[in-house]
């Protein structure tokens, strides 16, 4: 069987990042799997500008973003297959993958990357009814559509849901030439960046309805028309709100679900609410040796917090292949999200395991204005930065010190919250 | 020419008897209107093959179920396509209705269904842990069965079309009359076709043509059901399928595992007048997902739904299949009213419209039929050696387009070559279940695409859903102009 010190399965942005920080941290033996036919991942067709602003300190493209990744990979000549797809993980880390070239072949890892991303929710779950025309497109397929093979999926566009790729999509559509007439989002907030939202729909004159959903579908062969409606706080359009737009496409931007099917059959915890594994300070999952970084973990709001989340997963990962679990034998500090705070990662802490910093991500459940987000120590609070504004669309961090949490040796849980005051 | 059989519609009735029929020396073709076989009312159902204890004792419609049920395990060896005899459960989860149960297994003996067994509350929730607390005892019929819709339907079409039944697709009936040597004349949106006998497989638009030349008119309502298709995480949520007991509209809504690892939830029966209708609507979503959590507990439907749609069942007003030639319209053979259990019976419905063919026309049976079709291969149930093996000889199978489904080119590319092959996202979905996992075709519908550019020649801006209009993108994007 062929091994690895470090498999990373995928190789988009957090893949790369991780091989990267791998191989700097001092482990030869990489190798990066990647399905698509090109490393890069799903950065590759967000030819828009905006990346790279914190890891860079510069506005790149998507595949500008990429690229610098990729050229570190090529430079350091670390290995990675193409078009090659992982079929299984298990639980002792054997990696089975198939291609045209090798057929099926597995391959023992010494520690395991999970950077698989994420795909988007499609109609179905989000139980639209109507017809089933063409014409109806996740977001980021139509963008596949337009940047990469030089399609337009439409001319007349009705957008469903205000995540990023619909925000970008709405923007991209109007440059090609065509009219997209309505952003309709069923929260009562956008589930994308403000900046997207200014960038991408005011700059062009699209309007947003927040609290607005899709309640009919038309046409039978190609999309027709699209009737949306105001919705009550039951989520429950409200009868007599209905609008019909006349289009041939509905983009649908509802969310993005980790795509952890891989990890779960690897017998993988996973959270209920990131649909991501469930990871420590060090982005290790459940199964000792395997890492987790990227959308695949939660999903992210910037490329550049991906990259910073797979450079630590890489030399986590590096540092397992050299030294194994060195687990203190302490019970790990557990993470509380609540009030506001709707998950948290890392989900536990090891002291001992941990650098001098830790960055802990989460995200918040409702738009806070001038609000608080407030750490406690067990029952004592350490923590309160205030906040102008928080939203669910973009990530939030506080950064805790190693030198702070020895002063509490007998910590047993950490909570997050948001308070008014 | 003129043909000897001509089948209006390529839904399961109409291409089992295409196959029946493709074992004499006849020349038969079918007619439809959809850009591929199983396009109307044969591509939205239960998925289910019945055991039979529903239809009224002495009827056809339970003589041709029971037959047709038993006619499945050889037909879908034949025809290399899978089946597999889950059971099936009648649920009470009232104890004063306990009675109807016991009516429904004496039906059941009556019509021939084997096996029958009435079980009570603490046998039931032994052999199906998901059941609402309520559920107090059962009918169980373990030749109950599940089956791909598609795959019976298309299985049945290649295999015909192997024997030289000619299908012409897009090819939409309008009219017919029959003229004075005895010669149907059926005129299309393709030119006029001619027969000695037609068969009226139309479907919900059957009432359409035996009204044009029957003097006893007949009814077909649509019967609209709406349906949700849950992730394969959820197939294992029961076992067996999972039935209310029956109302005056039909069997209820089921909760059943699909053959292919799903679970299904539905139908609802909503009668409309729209015979295209086969929209969704939240009415009817609700009241489904109301219904379907009768039976079981904690149904996951919401979050674990990846699909929903409709179909629309042809409802005949007596609720019982119209089978036979009309007298007053010789060579006109009906084959109309073809709901549930229509998928079950479409075998012995085959058989026994061909039969009546057959006495009409008396041919004389093929000497080289072979009724058995090579399925297109599944590699997920092969060994890694065996994989290997194949992925040498031909690398496309080492190419996975569909992610959700593991679905490899090689699959695809079968599926696109073989007779009757697919020319459309939804045929080459329905042949190979590639866009029909989780993700619902996010990812591997531009791959799917390329494919049938490359392979087929269609351009990318013409390449459709499932034909007509259903066009996916339509034209190219600036920069996509300027690489020509």
């Amino acid at each position: 069987m062929l091994s690895y010190d470090i498999v990373i399965v995928g190789g988009g942005p957090a893949g790369l990042a991780a091989a990267v920080a791998a191989r700097e941290a001092g482990t030869e033996s990489i190798l990066i799997l990647e399905r698509d036919h090109e490393l890069g991942g799903i950065l590759n067709q967000c030819i828009h500008n905006g990346f790279g602003l914190h890891t860079f300190k510069e506005e790149l493209t998507g595949p500008e973003y990429a690229y610098r990744f990729m050229k570190q990979v090529y430079d350091m000549k670390i290995e990675y297959k193409l078009n090659t797809m992982v079929m299984d993980i298990s639980a002792d880390r054997v990696v089975t993958t198939m291609n045209k070239t090798d057929g099926m072949n597995q391959i023992k890892a010494g520690a395991v990357v999970l950077a698989m991303g994420c795909r988007e929710r499609p109609r179905g779950a989000l139980n639209i009814p109507g017809y089933r025309p063409a014409g109806i497109f996740s977001a980021g397929t139509a963008q596949r559509l337009v940047n990469m093979e030089g399609y337009m999926p439409g001319r007349e566009v009705v957008i469903l849901g205000s995540g990023d790729i619909g925000l970008i999509m709405a923007r991209r559509m109007t440059l090609e030439g065509a009219k997209v007439k309505v952003v309709a989002e069923l929260m009562p907030y956008s589930g994308g960046l403000k900046r997207n939202i200014v960038q991408c729909l005011d700059d062009f004159g699209i309007p947003l309805k927040l609290s607005h959903t899709v309640v009919d579908i038309e046409g039978k062969e190609r999309v027709s028309a699209v009737t949306i409606a105001e919705v009550g706080p039951d989520m429950k359009p409200i009868p007599g709100t209905e609008e019909r737009y006349t289009c041939d496409t509905l983009l649908l931007s509802c969310g993005l679900i980790p795509e952890n099917e891989l990890s779960k059959s690897a017998g993988v915890e996973l959270s209920p609410v990131t649909s991501g594994p469930v990871v420590n300070e060090s982005l290790e999952t459940s199964i000792p040796g395997v890492f987790a970084c990227g959308n695949v973990l939660h999903v992210h709001d910037l490329v550049d917090f991906v990259s910073e989340e797979a450079k630590r997963a890489g030399e986590n990962a590096s540092k397992y292949v050299k030294e194994g679990s060195k687990k203190s034998g302490r019970e790990p500090i557990k993470f509380v999200a609540t009030e506001g705070a709707r998950y948290t990662v890392p989900s536990t802490l090891d002291v001992d395991r941990m650098d001098d910093l830790l960055t802990v991500r989460f995200r918040v459940g409702a738009v806070y204005q001038d609000s608080y987000v407030s750490v406690y120590f067990d029952n004592e609070r350490i923590m309160h930065n205030k906040k102008r504004i928080m939203a669910p669309g973009e990530m939030e961090q506080v950064i805790l010190q190693k030198k702070k949490l020895a002063e509490y040796p007998d910590l047993k849980t950490i909570t997050i919250k948001i308070e008014k005051d | 020419m003129t043909y000897d059989c001509i089948i209006i519609g390529a839904g399961v009735s109409g291409s089992a008897t295409a196959r029946e029929l493709s074992k004499y020396d006849l020349n038969v073709c079918v007619l439809e209107k959809g850009e591929d076989v199983c396009s109307g009312t044969s591509k939205a159902n239960s998925a289910i093959v019945h055991a039979g204890f529903d239809a009224a004792e002495g009827s056809l419609m339970a003589k041709l179920n029971v037959e047709g049920n038993q006619m499945m395990d050889e037909l879908c060896a034949d025809l290399e396509i899978p089946f597999k005899r889950n059971g099936s459960l009648v649920v009470c989860i009232h104890e004063e209705e306990k009675g109807g149960l016991k009516e429904l297994y004496d039906r059941g003996i009556a019509n021939g269904v084997k096996d029958l067994k009435l079980l009570d509350k603490e046998e039931l929730h032994k052999m199906e842990p998901n059941l609402a607390d309520e559920a107090c005892a059962a009918l169980y019929a373990p030749t109950g069965g599940i089956i791909c819709p598609f795959m019976l339907n298309i299985a049945m079409a290649e295999n015909a079309a192997d024997n030289g039944v000619d299908f012409f697709f897009n090819t939409e009936a309008e009219t017919l009359k029959r003229d004075d040597d005895g010669i149907w004349h059926i005129r299309t949106n393709n030119g006029e076709y001619k027969t000695k006998y037609v068969i009226n497989a139309a479907g919900v638009y059957s009432d359409k043509f035996h009204n044009m030349v029957a003097d006893k008119k007949i009814h077909i309502t649509p019967r609209r059901g709406d349906y949700c298709l849950l992730d394969k995480e959820m197939g294992g949520f029961v076992s067996k399928t999972i039935f209310p007991q029956p109302t005056k509209l039909g069997k209820g809504v089921l909760v059943s595992p699909t053959i292919h690892g799903n679970l299904i939830v539905g139908p609802t029966a909503i009668d409309i007048e729209d015979k295209e209708a086969t929209a969704t609507t939240a009415a009817g979503i609700n009241d489904l997902i109301a219904k379907a959590g009768m039976h079981v507990n904690n149904l996951p439907v919401g979050r674990k739904v990846i699909t929903s749609f409709a179909g629309l069942r042809a409802h005949e007003d007596n609720h019982e299949f119209v089978i036979g030639e009309v007298k007053e319209a010789p060579g006109f053979i009906d084959c109309a009213g073809i709901e549930s259990p229509g998928l079950t019976s479409s075998p012995a419905i085959g058989k026994m419209v061909a039969g009546i063919v057959c006495d009409l026309a008396k041919p004389s049976k093929k000497a080289n039929w072979n009724g058995k079709r090579k399925g297109i291969l599944n590699p997920s149930e092969m060994t890694i050696e065996e994989r290997n093996e194949l992925i040498k000889k031909n690398p496309a199978y080492g190419q996975i387009i569909c992610r959700c489904e593991s679905i490899s080119e090689g699959e695809i590319l079968d599926a696109i070559h073989r007779t009757l092959g697919a020319r459309s996202l939804d045929g080459v979905k329905r042949r190979t279940r590639a866009g029909m996992g989780r993700c619902q075709a996010g990812f591997c519908s531009p791959r799917v695409m390329e494919i049938i550019n490359r392979e087929l020649g269609i351009p990318m801006e013409k390449i459709t859903k499932s034909g007509g209009k259903s066009v996916i993108a339509p034209e190219r994007s600036k920069a996509g102009k300027g690489d020509e």
